[in-house]
């Protein structure tokens, strides 16, 4: 369980974010849904420690994370951001044994083995084992990242945007892989999304920001409603259920016709 | 599952028995090439005018020769990680012209100290330029990757003009034109000893290689996978620093080999520091030897500086990694 409270950042005198207080449930996927400025870059990445809070705390399991040494919340709490300024020529099980460094700090182990090998074959990226990323596709790439980031072996798993750049197919496996992650090894998923749709077939739990404050968190039936959608993002939506799942229609907003 | 993983341990071992046995030939005839005459019959016969060549000049000339290749090299590729960026090394982030300055000062104002305060005074000015050098790449952060370098040419071109005009101020212009251009030929026994500093430093990146690698891929990855970033990277500029500062003192300057080999290197091993570092240092080594043998050579039995040698061969290998990269 991760608990967010009062937490205060501002640029200069623009303030990112006024008094968000959250709370992400152990276990469950929580998406970070809102528009774009609202902060939940931001906030993710205060809560890995990637970014220095003004006031406020952050507690793990009721443990204040700063109060944490980092090379022991690495292994607690892995993030993962977007990856495209990456440009080392590594392959991917090279990649994918970093993961291990909190563990191994270099020299890999038999039981780091072990988790790397569990880890690509999670994703299935056997075939791609000895491939270099810089010669992956953007879906193949992110997988590799996110195999890396599964072999750190942490209760927690941050993402920022996973789905950035993808097709369909490849946004479609990494949102599978990580419901896998909380069902099958009961592992706490929170990752910032854009994409209504996917937050809401997938998540257990949705936390929806706006402009520096949290709007409403809850589960996703009472927050995907047509009323809240129409106030955070400020078009029209239509919520239609299907067999499988709800679709949140905003390509037609009526509005402005 | 282990049988890809083997297949490429044992395709990089055959590679690296290649290089090392090139390198191994490479030393050989470096001990035997010279003004003087020496040859192998000589030595087997403990001729002792033969022996003091040897022992005396060629090889401590050859050990320099190892180490700087060594310690520049691994220092193109600290300095790459900590960067990002592939065309930084000593010559393109203002290092060797630092180290130039250094030394400068340590000759005007502390000539007492002798090679103590040269190597001090070295050190400081190296780690306090390289740290004003990341801090002005990171302030700007350049879009283009080329751009990087020829920021890091200008600033070493600002320090090199301070160093030459304080120089001309103080007389000692003359002098100082030997250190801008690395030299072997001065290299005999009693005066290249503070080379050795090199053999701790490539050790240490050797133990270090892991977390140098996490240092590339960035501060935000670096620090999610629990390293402590400034730590590492403070610890690299320290490395680079020493490295430089008795390369500098011992022989001069050499441009481009810090540069070369790790790009060569990543072609075709990869970023992998902890499988590439033995390459690396290898082939730095091997490419100062080529650079010297051919330099005693050309002029037979006059020698054309090192410096002169590895810039025409560097800068050129570094228009190809350029020209490969834009493609």
């Amino acid at each position: 369980m991760i608990h967010v409270n009062n937490i205060h950042k501002s640029y200069g005198t623009k303030s990112v974010l006024n008094n968000v207080s959250a709370s992400f449930p152990a276990g469950q996927l929580t998406s970070l849904i809102g528009p774009n400025g609202a902060g939940k870059t931001t906030l993710l990445m205060m809560i890995g420690r990637l970014l220095k809070v003004d006031s406020g705390e952050i507690f793990i399991n009721e443990q204040n994370i700063t109060d944490i040494r980092i090379s022991m919340f690495a292994k607690q709490v892995a993030t993962l951001r977007q990856s495209q300024d990456f440009t080392m020529r590594l392959t991917v099980e090279e990649l994918v044994a970093f993961g291990r460094f909190p563990y191994s700090r270099g020299s890999l182990t038999k039981e780091d083995h072990q988790a790397i090998d569990n880890a690509i074959s999670f994703l299935s990226l056997e075939p791609l084992r000895q491939s270099y990323i810089d010669e992956l596709s953007g879906g193949q790439r992110q997988m590799a990242f996110l195999a890396m980031t599964i072999a750190q072996e942490t209760d927690y798993l941050l993402l920022d945007e996973p789905l950035n750049n993808l097709d369909m197919k490849h946004a479609v496996e990494i949102m599978r892989a990580l419901r896998r992650l909380c069902d099958e090894q009961n592992r706490t998923v929170i990752l910032v999304i854009h994409d209504i749709n996917f937050a809401a077939n997938y998540s257990n739990h949705i936390v929806a920001m706006k402009s520096g404050n949290v709007y409403d968190s809850g589960s996703v039936k009472n927050i995907v409603t047509e009323e809240n959608l129409k106030a955070l993002y400020e078009i029209e939506f239509e919520i239609l259920q299907s067999k499988h799942g709800i679709v949140c229609n905003y390509f037609h907003p009526q509005e402005e016709f | 599952m282990y049988k890809h993983t083997t297949n490429e341990k044992i395709y990089t071992s055959i590679n690296m028995l290649f290089i090392g046995l090139l390198f191994f030939i490479l030393c050989v005839i470096s001990l035997l090439v010279g003004a003087k005459q020496l040859y192998l019959s000589q030595i087997m016969s403990f001729s002792s005018e033969a022996w003091l060549t040897l022992t005396a000049s060629r090889f401590p000339r050859l050990m320099s020769l190892i180490l700087a290749g060594v310690g520049l090299s691994v220092c193109g590729v600290i300095l790459q990680q900590i960067v990002r960026n592939k065309f930084v090394e000593p010559a393109t982030s203002g290092g060797l012209d630092a180290a130039k300055l250094g030394i400068l000062i340590s000759l005007i104002h502390f000539p007492t100290l002798g090679i103590v305060g040269k190597m001090l005074s070295t050190l400081v000015f190296c780690l306090i330029s390289s740290v004003f050098f990341i801090t002005i790449i990171r302030l700007i952060r350049f879009k283009n990757a080329v751009l990087v370098p020829v920021i890091g040419l200008m600033y070493g071109a600002i320090l090199s003009a301070i160093a030459e005009f304080y120089a001309y101020q103080n007389n000692i212009l003359q002098s100082m034109q030997g250190w801008l251009l690395g030299d072997f030929s001065r290299v005999v026994q009693g005066h290249y000893e503070i080379i050795y500093f090199i053999f701790p430093i490539v050790a240490l990146t050797y133990l270090f290689a892991h977390r140098f690698t996490i240092v590339g891929m960035g501060e935000t990855l670096a620090t999610s996978l629990g390293l402590n970033y400034v730590g590492v990277t403070a610890l690299g500029l320290i490395l680079v620093a020493i490295t430089i500062s008795s390369v500098v003192i011992t022989v001069g300057a050499i441009p481009f080999v810090g540069l070369i080999i790790p790009n060569l290197a990543a072609m075709f091993y990869g970023d992998n520091l902890k499988r590439t570092l033995p390459i690396i240092a290898l082939g730095g080594a091997s490419v100062l030897l080529i650079c010297d043998i051919f330099g005693r050579l050309l002029l037979y039995p006059f020698e054309i500086p090192i410096g002169l040698t590895a810039s025409c061969v560097g800068g050129f290998m570094f228009l190809i990694v350029i020209w490969k990269t834009k493609k």
